[in-house]
C-alpha cells in the first residue's frame, strides 16, 4: 500500500501552500496531486508558485500531477482546464470536462469527485487512458473490491479515501459567501480566515459539516487506518490522504 | 417552437393525468433502484410501462425513461436490463448519467435516442460536445447551479438540445455529486436514487418546539403554530461561527415560470418539472398552468400571472440560480 496526497481543498495564502509542498517533500509519501480543485477564484494567488512545487517534489522523487477544477462553468474555468497540460505533468481529471483536452495518448489519473461506481465505468475510462482511479468515498467496500479486481486486469491502480475531510458536495453558489450575505463575484475571499473550513454545527451544537466556499465536507477525518488489512486485500494499491494545515507530517 | 414541457410521473394514474393535463412529454422510471426517485409505492414494472407508453404515443405525448442512478458495482445487469426494457417497452428516450450505462446503451442499443440525466451534472459546453461525440446524446438536462446568461452561452456552443428545470425541487449543490445524504444516513442519491430519505426523519417534540431529525442530525426546529418542512439537508438549520440559520438553502423551492421568454431567448428546448414522486393532480394543475404559459409565448400573448404559489414545498419559492443572485 502506498500513499498519495490529494490537493489542498482549502484556500490558504501562497506562503504556506508553498511551504506545505517544501515540507512534503521530505515526507514519505509516493504521489502528489496539486492545484486547484474548490474554487477558480483562488489559483491566481499561488498560481506562480506552482512550477517551483512541482520542481521540488519531482526532485524530491515524487510522482506529480496536477489536478483539474471539480466544477466548470465559466469561460475562464474552460481556458484553465483547457490549458492544464501546458504544464508538462501529468493530469488528475476531477471532472470529465478535462477529459476532451487532454494530449492524445497521454495517461492520466482520476480524482475521487469522479463519479465511478462501476466495471463499465472504469472500462471506459481506462480505455481513454486512466492508469489511476481514486473511488469516491461512499463506495462500500464490496464496490471498492469488484472495481480492484476490473483495475487489476487492465492495469488501472485503485485508489481509495485514506484521510481528510471527506469531500461531500460542490455547488455553483458560495456558501462562505452567503454567510457573509456577499455573492460569489463580490466574496472578497471570505474563506482565507478557514485553513480547514468553517464548522457547521447541527441546532444541538453537534459538529456535523465543514463549509469550504463552494464546497461542502463532513466535520469528521475520516481515516481509513483501522482498514488498511482489508483494503490490501481487495486489491487497493494506495491511500489518499488529503491536506490539512497542522499535524500532516505525522499523518 | 413551442417550448416543450417534460413533466413527471410516479405512477400510472400519473401519467395518464400529465398526458391528458398537455405534458407534451412524460418522464419516468422502472420501480427499482435504477432511477433516482425510488421511493416506495413510486414507479412502473414492466407492463405499466410498456401500457402507459402506449396510452401517451397514442394522444402523441413522449415518454422518456429515466435509468439515472450510477449502476453498483456486480450488478450493473439490472441497470442493463432496464435499458433493453425501455426499448422494448417504446420509450422515445432513455435518461442517463453514468459513463459506463451511456457507453453500453450506445453500443448495445445504438436506436434508443439518449439524453444526458442532470445526475452527470454536465455544466459547460465542452463537456456536452463531448458526451454528444462519445455517446451520441442528444439532449442534455442542465444542472440547476446555472445562470440564465450561463445556460445562453452552452446553448450557442452547442447542438444538443438542452432541458432546464422550472418548477419543483431544487437541488443547490451540482446533481449527482453530492452525498451529504450518504454521509448522513448511508443512502444516497447516486447509489440508491434517494435523498434525505422518510425512512431516516424523526419528528420530536421538544418544549412546544417541533424538532425534525433526519439520520440523528436535528436540522430544523419550528415552534407550535409554525408549519414544519421537511428535513432535506441542504435545506435544513445549521449554525456556523455566531450565525445560525438555512446557511446553504432556505426550505424553498423552484419556480422559474415568470423566467420562461428568456429561457426561449437563452435557446433551451425542453422544461422540466421535477416532482415523480407528487400526487396526479398536483402533476395536472402544474402540467395545465406551464403549458398555457409556452402557449401563450408561443402565440405572443403576455405570459399568465403565477398560480403556483400554493403548490410549491413550504410555499416558498425561488429562482433559483437562473437569476444569477447566486453570483
Amino acid at each position: 500500500m502506498d500513499l498519495t496526497v490529494g490537493p489542498n481543498q482549502f484556500f490558504w495564502s501562497a506562503d504556506r501552500w508553498a511551504g506545505f509542498y517544501d515540507d512534503l517533500a521530505k515526507s514519505p509519501v509516493d504521489r502528489v496531486v496539486l492545484g486547484e480543485l474548490v474554487c477558480s477564484k483562488r489559483l491566481p494567488f499561488f498560481q506562480e508558485r506552482v512550477p517551483d512545487a512541482i520542481a521540488t517534489l519531482i526532485d524530491a522523487g515524487k510522482d506529480v500531477a496536477l489536478t483539474s477544477l471539480a466544477l466548470v462553468t465559466l469561460k475562464r474555468e474552460r481556458k484553465q482546464t483547457a490549458t492544464l497540460a501546458e504544464m508538462g505533468v501529468k493530469i488528475e481529471i476531477s471532472d470529465l470536462t478535462a477529459l476532451p483536452h487532454l494530449p492524445k495518448g497521454a495517461a492520466f489519473s482520476v480524482g475521487p469527485l469522479v463519479n465511478v461506481y462501476n466495471e463499465g465505468t472504469l472500462i471506459w475510462l481506462a480505455s481513454k487512458g486512466a492508469s489511476r482511479i481514486c473511488l469516491p468515498p461512499e463506495l462500500p467496500l464490496a464496490s471498492v473490491a469488484t472495481l480492484a479486481k476490473t483495475g487489476a486486469d487492465l492495469g488501472v491502480a485503485i485508489e481509495v479515501w485514506g484521510h481528510g475531510r471527506l469531500p461531500l458536495a460542490i455547488s455553483g453558489r458560495c456558501y462562505h459567501a452567503r454567510l457573509h450575505k456577499r455573492g460569489k463575484d463580490n466574496c472578497q475571499f471570505a474563506c482565507e480566515d478557514d485553513p480547514d473550513g468553517l464548522d457547521v454545527r447541527t441546532l444541538e451544537g453537534q459538529p456535523f459539516l465543514t463549509m469550504n466556499g463552494v464546497q461542502t465536507l463532513s466535520d469528521t477525518y475520516a481515516s481509513a487506518a483501522h482498514q488498511i488489512e482489508a483494503l490490501t486485500h481487495a486489491g487497493v494499491s494506495s491511500l489518499r490522504l488529503s491536506p490539512q494545515s497542522k499535524g500532516f507530517p505525522q499523518i | 417552437m413551442v417550448m416543450e414541457i417534460v413533466c413527471p410521473a410516479g405512477t400510472p394514474a400519473s401519467l395518464r393525468a400529465a398526458v391528458k393535463a398537455g405534458a407534451h412529454t412524460i418522464y419516468c422510471g422502472f420501480n427499482d433502484e435504477t432511477n433516482a426517485r425510488n421511493f416506495p409505492g413510486l414507479n412502473f414494472d414492466r407492463s405499466e410501462m410498456r401500457d402507459g407508453i402506449a396510452f401517451a404515443h397514442a394522444q402523441g405525448s413522449k415518454v422518456l425513461i429515466a435509468i439515472n442512478t450510477f449502476p453498483r458495482a456486480g450488478d450493473e445487469a439490472l441497470w442493463h436490463r432496464a435499458v433493453a426494457d425501455a426499448e422494448t417497452c417504446g420509450a422515445d428516450a432513455v435518461i442517463l448519467a453514468d459513463p459506463g450505462l451511456l457507453a453500453y446503451a450506445a453500443r448495445q442499443h445504438p436506436d434508443l435516442r439518449r439524453h444526458l440525466s442532470v445526475q452527470a451534472a454536465a455544466a459547460n459546453a465542452d463537456i456536452i460536445n463531448y458526451y454528444a461525440d462519445v455517446f451520441d446524446v442528444k439532449r442534455v438536462v442542465l444542472p440547476r447551479v446555472l445562470s440564465v446568461p450561463e445556460i445562453a452561452a452552452i446553448n450557442a456552443e452547442t447542438e444538443v438540445e438542452t432541458e432546464v428545470f422550472v418548477f419543483g425541487g431544487l437541488c443547490v449543490m451540482a446533481e449527482g455529486r453530492c452525498s451529504l445524504s450518504s454521509y448522513a444516513t448511508g443512502l444516497s442519491p447516486n447509489m440508491n436514487g434517494v435523498c434525505s430519505p422518510a425512512s431516516h426523519v424523526e419528528y420530536l417534540e421538544d418544549k412546544g418546539a417541533l424538532d425534525a431529525r433526519l439520520g440523528g442530525f436535528t436540522i430544523h426546529r419550528v415552534g407550535p403554530s409554525e408549519p414544519a418542512p421537511y428535513p432535506t439537508l441542504c435545506k435544513g438549520c445549521f449554525g456556523a461561527g455566531d450565525k445560525t440559520g438555512h446557511l446553504f438553502e432556505d426550505p424553498v423551492s423552484l419556480n422559474a415560470e415568470q423566467l420562461i421568454p428568456q429561457l426561449q431567448k437563452a435557446g433551451v428546448t425542453a422544461l422540466k418539472i421535477e416532482g415523480r414522486q407528487r400526487s396526479r393532480s398536483y402533476v395536472a394543475q402544474v402540467v395545465r398552468n406551464f403549458r398555457n404559459a409556452v402557449d401563450a409565448l408561443d402565440a405572443g400573448m403576455p405570459m399568465p400571472e403565477g398560480m403556483l404559489a400554493k403548490l410549491s414545498e413550504g410555499q416558498a419559492m425561488t429562482t433559483g440560480a437562473y437569476k444569477k443572485t447566486w453570483r
